[in-house]
């Protein structure tokens, strides 16, 4: 497999970032903070007030480093990118595959069955782990419950012959994914009773949020790298300014991020007050926590499993490109279906 | 209508692996491995423009090539054009490579793929030209016979069929040539012949 190479998240507000040499260079003031061979990155992500210099952009594009702008909160706000990869004809057989309802459906499916699959995966670990616990046998009760609904929508899902009925099974598992994520935060003052976004009223859906964006960020990356067009998507609906296809494929990876959110809050790297309550009643992470986030999320991507299709070693962060690679393989016809990452 | 040109150097890439010809040329995939860059170092020497005269030799680095019905276009590394005893001068390509002489004729159907190109163009015959590598540094000849020909002819063929149906050939996998290959990342010769919706069915039952 092809080395992992790292995003690098600069949030140091009047930083200044240059090339020197073969090296990135950041600077606060006249001190230099840090300083990266350029061949060892993938990606640079800048939260808020953070400067680049033109000579070092023109090196990230040409070396197929993406370059991210996200205010302060993380919200998008730009990319660099250079003249990388213009496979036309793949993005033109995603397109007439995106315009044909039976194949979008096939493709949807398969997606949506490694999310649930790996839904299911978080919910079975928690139960290996914890389920015998005598004090949390009610909660293992429900969850075991859960862990049977979500066995029968994973099942119900090979029925389905449209996006809406796919779209409902989802719900419908989400529904009771979510109706028992509260079992699997070990920590009382962490309180979840729903996923809800736009803005997310309470810290674990703050983290949720923001974890989510992060992912979709790298789909995004892995697509792009792969030729294929993020905005052209077969679950999500076309909507300019989406990125539908870097929504599609995240759908498989999200359970694994909300594994990543309860393990920062059950080993206790996060706590309430780490986050900020706006006037609104929304929640979001401070800044000084939001580098103890994303350092741990940069060691979970160093991490090492095995991919059962591939059936070969892979580090968690070259998922979204392994995946982006079998949907460019399927879409140019190496095989007869995609096949999602399941979590084991 | 113009024939879609085909690089000459693309030739060498369908004699090594159709696969790995489809995948450079239909599907901008290229990645760089110490191969592709050990030839890229060796290449900025030879590519210099440039013209230059010994005694009966004058020698002509990077040269455009170009076949008018063929629909081939490419670089000559280095050609000579050797004086002959009448005043004309004989064209004489040389191409560099990195490594050693190859059991394959990948190589030497490049070359030959110029020579066509310099007899199209100067309108006169090409019978022989020289291979150099880099490892042995040393020449190796080449005579442009008529089964080298043919082959060349072949290898152009074939490349326009895959150009002209945009399909790209499925793997076959061999240990050897795949190791080598800087594209294997991208190719995956050995994951997609097991039926994937079959395989996904069945893990999905699996309790």
């Amino acid at each position: 497999m092809r080395p992992l190479r790292n995003v690098i998240y600069i949030q140091t507000q009047n930083a200044w970032v240059h090339k020197d040499n073969d090296n990135l260079v950041m600077k606060v003031g006249d001190e230099i903070k840090a300083r990266v061979p350029i061949h060892k990155l993938q990606g640079l992500v800048c939260f808020g007030q953070v400067s680049i210099s033109p000579y070092l952009m023109a090196h990230c594009a040409e070396n197929a480093v993406t370059i991210t702008y996200l205010n302060q909160f993380g919200k998008f706000l730009a990319r660099v990118e250079g003249p990388v990869s213009g496979n036309v004809l793949l993005r033109r057989t995603q397109h007439l595959t995106g315009a044909n309802r039976d194949k979008s459906v096939a493709i949807a499916r398969t997606m949506l069955s490694g999310k649930l699959y790996n839904q299911r995966s978080v919910l079975r670990r928690y139960l290996r782990d914890y389920g015998d616990k005598e004090n949390e046998q009610t909660m293992s009760a429900e969850l075991a419950t859960a862990e049977k609904r979500l066995s029968r929508c994973l099942q119900q899902l090979t029925d389905c012959d449209a996006i809406d009925t796919l779209m409902g099974r989802e719900g419908e598992a989400a529904q009771v994914y979510f109706g028992v994520f509260q079992h699997l935060i070990r920590q009382p003052d962490f309180q979840f009773d729903a996923r809800r976004r736009r803005p997310p009223t309470d810290p674990v859906n703050a983290l949720l949020s923001f974890c989510y964006t992060l992912l979709t960020h790298d789909c995004r990356s892995a697509l792009e790298t792969t030729g294929l067009d993020p905005a052209s998507g077969f679950l999500h609906q076309l909507r300019s300014g989406r990125p539908s296809l870097a929504l599609d494929l995240a759908e498989e990876f999200r359970p694994m991020i909300d594994r990543f959110v309860l393990s920062l809050i059950n080993k206790r790297q996060l706590s309430l007050k780490d986050f900020e309550e706006w006037p609104n009643g929304s929640f979001t992470l401070k800044e000084e926590p939001r580098r103890t986030l994303l350092a741990a999320w940069q060691d979970r991507k160093q991490d090492t499993l095995t991919h059962p299709w591939f059936e070969e070693s892979v580090s968690v962060g070259l998922l979204p490109w392994l995946q982006a690679q079998i949907l460019a393989r399927f879409l140019r016809g190496d095989c007869d279906s995609y096949v999602p990452f399941l979590w084991k | 209508m113009d024939l879609e040109p085909i690089y000459l150097s693309r030739l060498q890439h369908y004699l090594y692996c159709p696969r790995q010809f489809a995948l450079i040329e239909l599907e901008d995939v290229w990645i760089e491995n110490q191969f592709t860059a050990e030839g890229k170092v060796l290449h900025q020497r030879v590519d210099q423009p440039d013209k230059q005269k010994r005694g009966d030799i004058r020698t002509v680095r990077s040269l455009r090539l170009s076949h008018s019905t063929l629909g081939i276009e490419g670089v000559a590394d280095v050609v000579e054009y050797h004086r002959q005893p009448d005043g004309t001068e004989q064209p004489y390509p040389i191409e560099y490579k990195r490594g050693k002489p190859k059991s394959h004729r990948a190589d030497e159907v490049q070359l030959c793929a110029q020579a066509l190109c310099l007899e199209d163009m100067e309108g006169l015959a090409v019978p022989e030209g020289a291979l150099f590598y880099g490892e042995v540094r040393r020449r190796h000849g080449v005579d442009f016979d008529e089964a080298l020909r043919e082959l060349t002819l072949q290898t152009i063929q074939a490349c326009r069929d895959i150009v002209q149906t945009k399909a790209t050939p499925k793997a076959a996998y061999q240990a050897g040539k795949c190791r080598n290959c800087s594209l294997i990342e991208q190719c995956h010769p050995q994951d997609f012949t097991r039926p994937a919706s079959a395989w996904l069915a069945q893990q999905l039952a699996q309790d």
